[in-house]
C-alpha cells in the first residue's frame, strides 16, 4: 500500500544520503521524494512516498528513527491529510494549438506562467493523480517537456510535525 | 590559549580516559601522531594493517566494556578499515575511529589518498560525522563517544581533514551533551513489563533465549537473578554465550544453525518464548514461516526498536535498556504472589531432558587422528573455563562455542553477525591489552588465521603472549562441510594447499611454534603452552579433515530440521 512519510532531521550535510541510503540498502521503495528547510533553519522536512506492506511500514519508520539525524517521523496515512505535487510542465502552443491548449489549462485549474511564439509552461498542483490526467489529457505529443516536485503531505486539523 | 586540532584531538581521547589507540600513521594523521609522540596518557598500538586496527579495538572493547579507538589514515588507511568497522557494526560495538582526510579545500578534487571516507563507512557505522572546522571538533568527539557508548551501541567514525589538524582555536571539553535528534530510552513501559510477568507466571513450557544485548549491556547477573528464580530453562545465543553460565543446570545450550537439539527444540516448542537483547536472525531461527507454525506468546526485550518484530511479530515488545527492564520485571514477579505452575514447569523439564539425551555434541573419542572438538575440551578443562577465547570463522569457531562453557559474559569474542575471517588474532591482541595478565587465547583455522595473519609481529612488539590454537584441517572447513552437504561433495576451491609451515613461521616471528599430531600430545601440547605465559604460542594442531559440526541446521530450513551425526 502507498504511505507517504514526513520526516524532520538537521539540516546538515549528508542527512539526505543518510535516508536515501537507507531506503537502497533495506530494498525499500521511493516513490518520491522532497526535501527543505523549514521556517526553522536548522530544520529539514522530507516527505517520501513509498510503499509496502504494513511491516514494511513499521520497520522503515523505525529505521528512519533510528538514524541520528532524525528528529520526528511520522506517516501521514495514519489520520486524515493534505497532499500536493506541484508541476511545471512546457507544451506545444502554436497557432493552431494556442486556445485549446489555455482551455485545457484552466479546466485543470493551471496556470500559464511563460509564453514564447510557440510554447506555453503552464504551472499545476494537485494530487500526483490529478497532474497524471492532465498528461493524459494533453497526449504525449503536446508536451515538450516536465518538471514535477513529488508529492508533499500535511496533515488535516490540529495534528502537527514539529518539535 | 589556543590549541591545533592535532592537540585538542589528544586532549578529548585523554578526557574520555582511552588508554590504547590501535592504529597506523600516514600522511594526512601526520600531525596527529606528532601529538600522540609529545604525551604519554594515551599509549598507541602499532598494528600492521588496518583492518587489524579496527579488530583490536573490537577485542579491547568487547572484552573490557570500554570503548574501542582506532586511528588510520585517508585512502586505503580508511577503506582496510572498512572490514573492522562493519564487524564492530553488525555485533554492536562501541567503537570510535578516527579517519584522516586529505586537506579540506583538496576535497572532491580526487587528490593523493582521498577517498569518501564518511560515505563509504555511512552504511556500517552507527554514526558519522567529517569535522570541516576546527572549532566543531571537541564537541564532535564529544557526541562520537556519546553516540557509540548508548542506546545500542555502535562504531561512529569521525573524519579529519589534515588543515584542522593544524588549525588552531580554543580548547573547550562539554561535560555532558544533549542531541534533540537522539534519546535513547532505558525504563520499559511499566504496563508492557506488567503483562510480560503475568505471561511467564502463566507459562507452562517457558523459554528465555538471550543474546548479545545481555552482554553490551553488562544485564548478566540480572538475566542470571530471572533465570533462576523462575527455574526456566536458558538458551544463548551465539553472541549471547557467558550472559548466563554455562555450567548451571538451567542452561539448554547455544542454539540456531549449530545449536544444542535440546535448546532448538525447547526454542521451537515453547509456549512461552522471552527475547532479551537477540534478534531472531537466520543463523538463529532459521526460517521464520517454520518458526511461526507453533502458536506461542513472545516477550522482546530489547534496546533497538527496529530489532522488535522484524523477522518474527512479537506479543510484547518492551524498549529499553535490558537490565534495568530485567529489575523492573525481577522485582514485579517478586513482589506478586504467583509463581509459575510447579507441575508443568517440572514436565517440561522432563521433555527437555528427554531431547538432552540425543547427546548432540558426541563425536568419536577413540579415532586416532585428533578431533577438534577434544582439542577444545581440552582447552576448556586446562584453562579452567576463565580463558578470553576469540574466534576466526568457521567450523572451529562453532566447536568453540559449544564446547567451551563460558560461565562469564566478555570471554567470548566472536565476529558473530558479520563473520569475519581474520578477526581472532588482532582481537586477542586488543582483549590482551585491556586484561593484562589474563589467559587469552585465539582459536583459529589455517584459512582464518592468514587473513590477519601479519599481526604476529604487533603481537611481537608489545609482548602479547597470547595462545593460538590452529584447527588445521587443510580445508575452509565449513564451506567444505556445506559443499558435502549442499554441493554433492564437489570442494570447489575449498582446499588450502601451498600452505606455510606454521611451527617455522612462528618462530620467524619470535614467537613459540609447536606442531601436534596425535590425540595423544593434545593435552601435554597446552599444558605446556599455557606454561609459558609470557610468550605467544603458536599451537598447529592436525585435525581430522572430515569431522563437521552437528547439529546443523541448513540454511532456510526450519529450526528443528536439524542434520544430526548419526543421520549421515
Amino acid at each position: 500500500m502507498r504511505h507517504i512519510i514526513s520526516i524532520l532531521l538537521e539540516n546538515e550535510a549528508g542527512a539526505l544520503s543518510r535516508v536515501s541510503g537507507l531506503f537502497s540498502a533495506r530494498g525499500y521503495n521511493i516513490e518520491s521524494l522532497t526535501v527543505a528547510p523549514t521556517e526553522d533553519a536548522s530544520l529539514s522536512r522530507m516527505t517520501i512516498v513509498t510503499s509496502g506492506s504494513g511491516d514494511v511500514i513499521e520497520q522503515i519508520t523505525k529505521q528512519l528513527n533510528k538514524l541520528v539525524e532524525v528528529v520526528k517521523v511520522v506517516d501521514l496515512f495514519e489520520a486524515p491529510h493534505i497532499e500536493r505535487e506541484l508541476m511545471l510542465i512546457k507544451v506545444r502552443a502554436g497557432a493552431k494549438e494556442r486556445d485549446d491548449m489555455k482551455r485545457m489549462s484552466d479546466i485543470f485549474r493551471g496556470r500559464i506562467i511563460d509564453v514564447s511564439e510557440d510554447t506555453f509552461t503552464i504551472e499545476l498542483t494537485g494530487t500526483g493523480q490529478k497532474l497524471d490526467a492532465f498528461i493524459e489529457a494533453l497526449g504525449r505529443t503536446a508536451i515538450l517537456e516536465t518538471a514535477r516536485t513529488g508529492a508533499s503531505g500535511i496533515s488535516r486539523g490540529q495534528r502537527v510535525l514539529r518539535i | 590559549m589556543e590549541l591545533s586540532g592535532a592537540e585538542i584531538l589528544i586532549k578529548c581521547l585523554q578526557a574520555e580516559k582511552v588508554e590504547y589507540v590501535f592504529g597506523y600513521p600516514g600522511g594526512a594523521v601526520l600531525f596527529i601522531y606528532d601529538e600522540l609522540f609529545k604525551q604519554n596518557k594515551v599509549k598507541h598500538v602499532l598494528v600492521r594493517h588496518e583492518q587489524g586496527a579496527t579488530h583490536a579495538a573490537d577485542g579491547y572493547s568487547r572484552s573490557s566494556r570500554k570503548v574501542g579507538v582506532a586511528l588510520v589514515t585517508s585512502g586505503p588507511g580508511v577503506t582496510n578499515a572498512v572490514t573492522g568497522i562493519a564487524t564492530a557494526y553488525m555485533d554492536s560495538i562501541p567503537m570510535v575511529i578516527i579517519s584522516g582526510q586529505v586537506p579540506t579545500h583538496a576535497i572532491g578534487l580526487d587528490a593523493f589518498q582521498e577517498c569518501d571516507a564518511v560515505g563509504i563507512t555511512r552504511p556500517c557505522v552507527k554514526h558519522n560525522f567529517l569535522v570541516k572546522d576546527v572549532k566543531d571538533l571537541a564537541i564532535t568527539m564529544k557526541k562520537a563517544f556519546y553516540l557509540a557508548t548508548t542506546g545500542r551501541p555502535g562504531p561512529v567514525l569521525v573524519d579529519i581533514p589534515k588543515d584542522v589538524t593544524v588549525a588552531k582555536c580554543k580548547f573547550e571539553y562539554p561535560e555532558t551533551i544533549s542531541m534533540r535528534s537522539y534519546n535513547p530510552v532505558i525504563k520499559g513501559h511499566p504496563g508492557q513489563i506488567k503483562k510480560a510477568a503475568q505471561l511467564l507466571i502463566e507459562a507452562k513450557r517457558p523459554m528465555i533465549y538471550a543474546g548479545g544485548g545481555v552482554i553490551l549491556s553488562d544485564a548478566a547477573p540480572q538475566l542470571t537473578k530471572l533465570v533462576r528464580m523462575l527455574g526456566f530453562p536458558c538458551t544463548n545465543t551465539l553472541m549471547g554465550l557467558g550472559g548466563f553460565p554455562a555450567t548451571d543446570k538451567h542452561f539448554v545450550g547455544m542454539l540456531g544453525m549449530h545449536g544444542t537439539y535440546e535448546a532448538n527444540m525447547a526454542m521451537q516448542h515453547c509456549d512461552v518464548l522471552v527475547a532479551i537483547g537477540a534478534r531472531f536472525d537466520d543463523r538463529v531461527i532459521g526460517d521464520p514461516a517454520h518458526f511461526g507454525q507453533v502458536p506461542r506468546k513472545i516477550i522482546h526485550i530489547d534496546i533497538d526498536p527496529s530489532s522488535i518484530s522484524k523477522r518474527v511479530k512479537v506479543d510484547v515488545p518492551i524498549v529499553g535498556h535490558v537490565p534495568d527492564v530485567l529489575d523492573d520485571l525481577i522485582k514485579l514477579i517478586e513482589a506478586g504472589k504467583q509463581r509459575p505452575e510447579p507441575k508443568a514447569i517440572s514436565a517440561w523439564w522432563a521433555q527437555i531432558d528427554l531431547w538432552k539425551t540425543k547427546d548432540c555434541l558426541r563425536y568419536d573419542r577413540k579415532s586416532k587422528i585428533i578431533k577438534p572438538q577434544f582439542v577444545l575440551e581440552k582447552l576448556y578443562e586446562i584453562t579452567k573455563g576463565d580463558a578470553f577465547i576469540t574466534s576466526d570463522v568457521g567450523q572451529h569457531q562453532m566447536w568453540a562455542a559449544q564446547f567451551y562453557k563460558f560461565d562469564k559474559p566478555r570471554r567470548w569474542i566472536n565476529s558473530g553477525g558479520l563473520g569475519t575471517m581474520g578477526f581472532g588474532l588482532p582481537a586477542a591482541m586488543g582483549a590482551q591489552m585491556a586484561n593484562p595478565g589474563a589467559t587469552v587465547a585465539c582459536v583459529t583455522g589455517e584459512a582464518s588465521f592468514q587473513m590477519c595473519i601479519q599481526e604476529l609481529s604487533t603481537c611481537k612488539q608489545y609482548r602479547l603472549p597470547i595462545k593460538v590454537v590452529n584447527l588445521n584441517n587443510r580445508y575452509m572447513g565449513m564451506v567444505r562441510q556445506w559443499q558435502q552437504f549442499f554441493h554433492g561433495n564437489r570442494y570447489s576451491e575449498s582446499y588450502m594447499d601451498a600452505l606455510p609451515d606454521f611451527v617455522k613461521l612462528a618462530e620467524s616471528y619470535g614467537h613459540v611454534g609447536m606442531r601436534i599430531e596425535k590425540p595423544a600430545d593434545v593435552e601435554p601440547a597446552l599444558k605446556e603452552a599455557f606454561k609459558r605465559t609470557d610468550e605467544l604460542v603458536f599451537m598447529d594442531f592436525m585435525t581430522d579433515q572430515t569431522e563437521n559440526v552437528y547439529p546443523m541446521v541448513g540454511g532456510g530450513k526450519g529450526l528443528t530440521e536439524m542434520i544430526l551425526a548419526e543421520e549421515l
